[in-house]
């Protein structure tokens, strides 16, 4: 409605008038929203709402949900292969930790009106997309501690502040994950450092590993800022915080030292502290890479996807199995409770 | 080696762990459901835990896991059945955790050796059994189809039962009145999931017990290829 359709029907009368009032409504409850986002209070699932900032909120906690269970893949890869029984159980720790993650998101996802099985179905048919990090194949040993070390350090500064976004159940989300991403982070830099300090053949694995997950985590912060499409509304609603960039040169900034403690390097020879601005210089992203990878031409993307739905098909008769039997016991559950109030009416009768 | 009588028993128990352990681990990313990656994870993460505390029993725990080959593994063979598809995996559990439940149940009210590690693990056995029975119900009562594949399962590791009865020296348990009670426990789940409770000789693929002399199915062999392969590469190295 336009406002001259609402300063018409003030003079003229019955249906216009509720337009007027829609409008009048809108505008109030855009205002209330507005203010709460202003006052960095926390916006709940049974306030209002813009439909925009609800769709946004949905491809973002979606994104974020599916990332935790396709990541899943490329550490499973090496739980039956785990050097030791220490790691070993590391590992499925990790990994199932990474389910129970994308269980808490799909759940704030559903605050928002959709449901788990619309966004599975969205990710298996490529509609909603996942980090481009894990299409990515895991081929030694040491990509499961460069994938602690590195991946889910990216994921933490990217995550941690997301503990403060405007929506609460994403929020409150983001708490519990971040407090075992942390942990998870500290493990796979160890399980780095084991290697590093170890043989040579090791020492070199490590290496290889950091070479190769190096630059695809800093891919992980999304496009530049002067090409990411949702950042700047993402920050007017603080579903975002931080830009891309600045993110990534948080990262960066952490990560350096964090290689020099290991006795590893990093693959960038434009590498070095620039005094001036207080933080690390790096070099060009390769920008090719990263669009190609997320179109669905990186290396496993094919695989990653395939394995999915693989999952989801092949448990379908599981899944329909427990619905059939829920609905039986429900039915006997009903009997019961119905026997043992004419039970009971009987007994108060006699 | 030369055993010990209670080094053996650690062994045949931490070993039953151990490959039932990495069985449930290779569901990660492939179970039908996102709670149940959760949960066979849960179940595979208690298995291992238990499997390290009777290992280190036992000898050192990756020496003794990522160095042996198959002769000298002393599980049963029914923990290292390949997963098959989910009602395999569920049948197994079943068969398994209600075995090791009246093991450790009895382990712990005992003062045994085995008795600290059998108090923890019993906790987390009831909730192993407990899963298999949930699962068992909604399998065998759910649909034509899952019903089915239920009773292929349980029928087809059926013969790999007999085996956990066979005496094992270290451990003073009464194994017929613990198999009696297996069978009623096993027996009313499966009635009640409307299954057929099989008739079938439980004797094993050679003998019962020769999983626990190291005579073992064909599958595990490939199945410690892989879990040995990287341990086995780098001689001496530290993780």
């Amino acid at each position: 409605m336009t406002a001259v359709t609402a300063g018409t029907a003030e003079t003229t009368g019955a249906p216009g008038v509720s337009d007027a009032a829609v409008a009048a409504e809108q505008a109030a409850y855009e205002a209330v929203f507005d203010a709460a986002v202003a006052a960095d209070e926390r916006i709940e699932p049974r306030d209002w709402m813009p439909e925009a900032y609800r769709a946004s909120l949905v491809r973002q906690i979606a994104q974020h949900a599916h990332s935790e269970i396709i990541g899943m893949q490329p550490e499973a890869n090496w739980i039956t292969r785990a050097p030791s029984l220490r790691r070993k159980a590391i590992l499925m720790a990790k990994v199932q930790d990474e389910a129970g993650h994308g269980l808490y998101l799909y759940s704030a996802a559903e605050t928002l009106g959709t449901s788990r099985d619309e966004l599975l179905d969205k990710l298996h048919s490529g509609r909603q997309k996942y980090s481009s990090i894990f299409n990515y194949p895991t081929l030694t040993w040491a990509d499961v501690g460069a994938i602690g070390w590195l991946v889910d350090g990216a994921a933490i500064t990217n995550q941690v502040p997301l503990c403060r976004c405007s929506y609460g159940p994403y929020a409150r989300a983001m708490v519990r994950v971040c407090k075992e991403e942390s942990f998870h982070q500290r493990q796979g830099y160890e399980a780095l450092l084991a290697l590093s300090r170890g043989t040579e053949a090791q020492h070199a694995m490590a290496q290889d590993a950091v070479d190769r997950w190096w630059w695809p985590s800093l891919m992980m912060f999304g496009p530049p800022d002067d090409e990411s499409t949702h950042t700047a509304q993402a920050m007017a609603w603080k579903i975002k915080r931080h830009s891309n960039d600045e993110l990534r040169q948080r990262f960066v900034d952490i990560a350096v030292p964090q290689a020099e403690a290991l006795g590893l390097t990093l693959p960038d020879p434009d590498l070095r502290w620039n005094e001036e601005r207080g933080h690390y210089d790096f070099g060009a992203i390769d920008w090719d890479e990263f669009w190609d990878v997320l179109k669905g031409n990186g290396p496993c993307n094919e695989q990653r996807l395939s394995r999915r739905r693989q999952a989801h098909e092949d448990g379908a008769w599981v899944r329909e199995a427990a619905a059939a039997h829920a609905q039986k016991h429900r039915v006997d559950k009903h009997h019961a409770e119905q026997h043992q109030h004419t039970g009971k009416h009987g007994e108060a009768q006699a | 080696m030369t055993l010990t009588v209670n080094t053996a028993a650690a062994l045949a128990l931490g070993d039953d762990a151990l490959v039932l352990s990495h069985r449930l681990g290779e569901w990660a990313g492939h179970a039908p459901v996102l709670e149940e990656e959760v949960a066979l994870a849960n179940i595979a993460l208690d298995l291992l835990g238990q499997a390290r505390v009777l290992l280190s029993m036992a000898g050192d725990e990756d020496e003794l896991a990522y160095l042996r080959e198959e002769r000298a593994f002393r599980n049963l063979q029914l923990v290292e059945q390949p997963n098959g598809d989910f009602a395999h995996t569920i049948a197994r559990q079943l068969y398994f955790s209600t075995y090791q439940r009246l093991l450790y149940a009895h382990l712990a009210s005992g003062d045994g050796e085995f008795a600290p590690l059998a108090a923890k693990a019993v906790k987390e056995v009831a909730y192993h059994q407990d899963h298999a029975e949930q699962w068992t119900l909604r399998l065998g009562d759910g649909t034509d189809e899952s019903r089915a594949r239920m009773n292929v399962a349980v029928q087809a590791l059926w013969r790999f039962t007999g085996e956990m009865f066979q005496p094992l020296d270290g451990v003073d348990v009464d194994w017929d009145a613990m198999q009696t009670a297996w069978l009623e426990s096993v027996g009313d789940v499966l009635r009640r999931a409307t299954l057929t409770v099989p008739e079938g000789p439980r004797t094993g693929a050679w003998t019962a017990g020769a999983g626990r002399q190291g005579l073992h199915t064909e599958s595990f062999g490939r199945m410690l290829a892989e879990m040995q392969h990287l341990h086995r590469s780098h001689p001496g190295a530290s993780w």
